[in-house]
């Protein structure tokens, strides 16, 4: 298998794959099922520290009887859902409804396969990476796993054939493409700078500085659209509890639902694991300690603490904010994903290409600066007149209506005409008096 | 490839383990009322037979989402091949970006973004 015929050899940095591929099939393997094994723990710490860390957050303790310090209570709630009646209601479609939670979990093992937690170390006299495969179009993979994984809700929602699961999937569908859209866009900006789709490659041109630092508008960006792509709060829409009971998962019950739980948390922690390895350097050393020795601490073993460390820290960014912010309306929602990040996106990543295109052509650090940002400067000059024009005339409008309304309905209700409350007409009662509601002039 | 064929079986036969043991594992009483769907206890609201109607918002969200998608198609090449594309690579892509923008004030002129 030489996936390294196929991998990008474009300008800048020199994509090796060449160390994948030559892996005995035990070491295969092995790592699949550390990787697998880690997720599954992963997934039962996050359950629990989420509830811990909330319920500190709002001053309660949180789960604290099962195992030290409730560390345990993720596997309690998992074998006590094992235990529970498998509820399967008359009216599904009973082999797509079986057939969801597999495939909502199975792409969200699968993306960690191109996750790269550390350099090539050696295990069993092989020389092999800390990765299980790396591909030449990675992040690609990456993606087409997370949209794969919507297929697993849509099915949910649509096979149970019930109102508040088929809406939560389509929610969640809409929801989920409107942000990978975003995501996709944030994530241009660093195939620019790396010249590969491939983790190792981007990890490795990463060794002088993370891409977050330099690109760090599309790296918020992609933190946004991460937490609507899988459907985490503040965007946790789909199953939104006090709209739809829980979304597409209502009708399932047992082990059933703890896949999809399973599959999200897995998912909240592989985009973790993108973020890490895009932005955040991979298993690079983090910067005072990248100093140290002759890059001692970016060899062996050590990279899977860095690695381990950057991303319980961003795992941590979700449960902060979850416990923070309140959830978004729906077209609040749809608007951030369409009307605030794909356009801000789109200019970004041309802003970041001409930058680049300068740079790379030796302009000095003043030209480039000149080049790119009068036209920026420009373009928010002429949108901020555009907008400010715009309210103006929305208020403008709203104040004759207000006038319009106050001279044509003296005898309307409510008194004093209110902005956006529809006013009717009340049939006049005798009037006695002639100096009508003085209030109402002005 | 092959990994990535290891790390399928592996949790496609975890799941489909969980879900086999998690019918066997757990009891079975029969009740009339499991067997309906659950809508906050009142009865249950006539289905289709096959399928359901849902707004038609929904497609146009997802036919906009292609539109964009291909865009990021065409853009991921790009941005990997950029160093050697150089100042055609720029333009073009300043052109094509532009030209989606025009889609894109059309579509949001349109009201093809609001929910209401």
């Amino acid at each position: 298998m030489s996936i390294a015929a196929f991998a990008p050899t474009a300008a800048g940095h020199t994509a090796s794959l060449g160390v994948f591929g030559h892996d005995p099939w035990w070491l295969s393997l092995v790592k699949c099922l550390v990787a697998f094994v880690f997720l599954v723990v992963t997934t039962l710490l996050m359950i629990w520290a989420e509830r811990r860390v909330i319920g500190r957050m709002q001053a309660r303790p949180g789960p604290n009887r099962v195992g030290p310090f409730g560390v345990l209570q993720g596997l309690a709630d998992g074998i006590k859902l094992a235990l529970k009646e498998d509820l399967i209601p008359a009216i599904v479609d009973k082999p797509l409804y079986i057939l969801a939670p597999i495939v909502a979990s199975v792409p969200a093992f699968l993306t960690f396969a191109v996750i790269p937690v550390g350099p090539v170390v050696s295990i069993g006299g092989h020389h092999t990476p800390l990765q299980i495969t790396d591909l030449p179009v990675a992040v690609l993979f990456y993606l087409a796993m997370a949209s794969v994984g919507v297929y697993g809700i849509v099915l949910a929602g649509w096979s149970s054939r019930s109102p508040y699961p088929l809406l939560g999937a389509l929610r969640s569908s809409a929801q989920v493409i409107s942000y990978e859209v975003a995501m996709g866009l944030s994530l241009a900006a660093v195939f620019l700078y790396s010249g590969s789709l491939s983790t190792s490659a981007i990890v490795a041109s990463q060794h002088k500085l993370w891409y977050a630092l330099p690109l760090i508008p599309s790296f918020l960006m992609y933190m946004v659209s991460m937490v609507g792509e899988t459907n985490r709060a503040p965007f946790d829409l789909p199953e939104a509890e006090s709209e739809l009971v829980a979304g597409f998962h209502t009708e399932y019950s047992s082990l059933k639902f703890a896949m999809f739980f399973l599959a999200e948390y897995i998912n909240v922690t592989t985009v973790c694991a993108i973020a890490t390895t895009l932005f955040l350097g991979g298993w690079r050393a983090p910067w005072p300690l990248s100093l140290i020795g002759n890059d001692t601490l970016n060899h062996g073993w050590w990279p899977v603490l860095w690695f381990l460390g950057k991303l319980f820290v961003l795992l941590f960014g979700f449960i902060w904010i979850r416990g923070t912010l309140p959830r978004l309306r729906y077209d609040q929602f749809m608007r951030l994903g369409w009307k605030i990040l794909i356009p801000f996106s789109l200019v970004w990543i041309l802003v970041v290409a001409a930058f680049r295109e300068l740079t790379n052509e030796g302009k000095s650090r003043l030209t480039t600066l000149m080049y790119v940002g009068i036209p920026i400067a420009a373009i928010v000059l002429i949108w901020s007149f555009v907008t400010e024009a715009r309210i103006n005339r929305r208020l403008q409008q709203e104040q004759d209506r207000l006038q319009a309304a106050a001279v044509s309905q003296r005898d309307a209700y409510p008194i004093p005409v209110l902005a956006g409350v529809p006013s009717m007409d009340v049939p006049a009662v005798a009037s006695t008096t002639d100096d009508g509601p003085e209030v109402l002039d002005d | 490839m092959i990994p990535i064929l290891i790390l399928a079986i592996i949790g496609g036969g975890f799941a489909v383990f969980s879900i086999v043991a998690g019918s066997l594992a757990g009891p079975k009483r029969f009740n009339k009322a499991k067997l309906e769907s659950y809508e906050c206890g009142i009865e249950p609201s006539p289905q289709a037979f096959r399928g359901h109607r849902f707004p038609v918002k929904y497609y146009l969200t997802a036919m906009l989402f292609i539109v964009f998608d291909i865009e990021i198609i065409f853009l991921y090449p790009w941005a990997v091949a950029f160093n050697s594309l150089g100042m055609f690579g720029l333009v073009e892509m300043v052109l094509f970006i532009l030209a989606v923008f025009v889609v894109y004030a059309y579509v949001w002129r349109r009201g093809g973004l609001e929910w209401d």
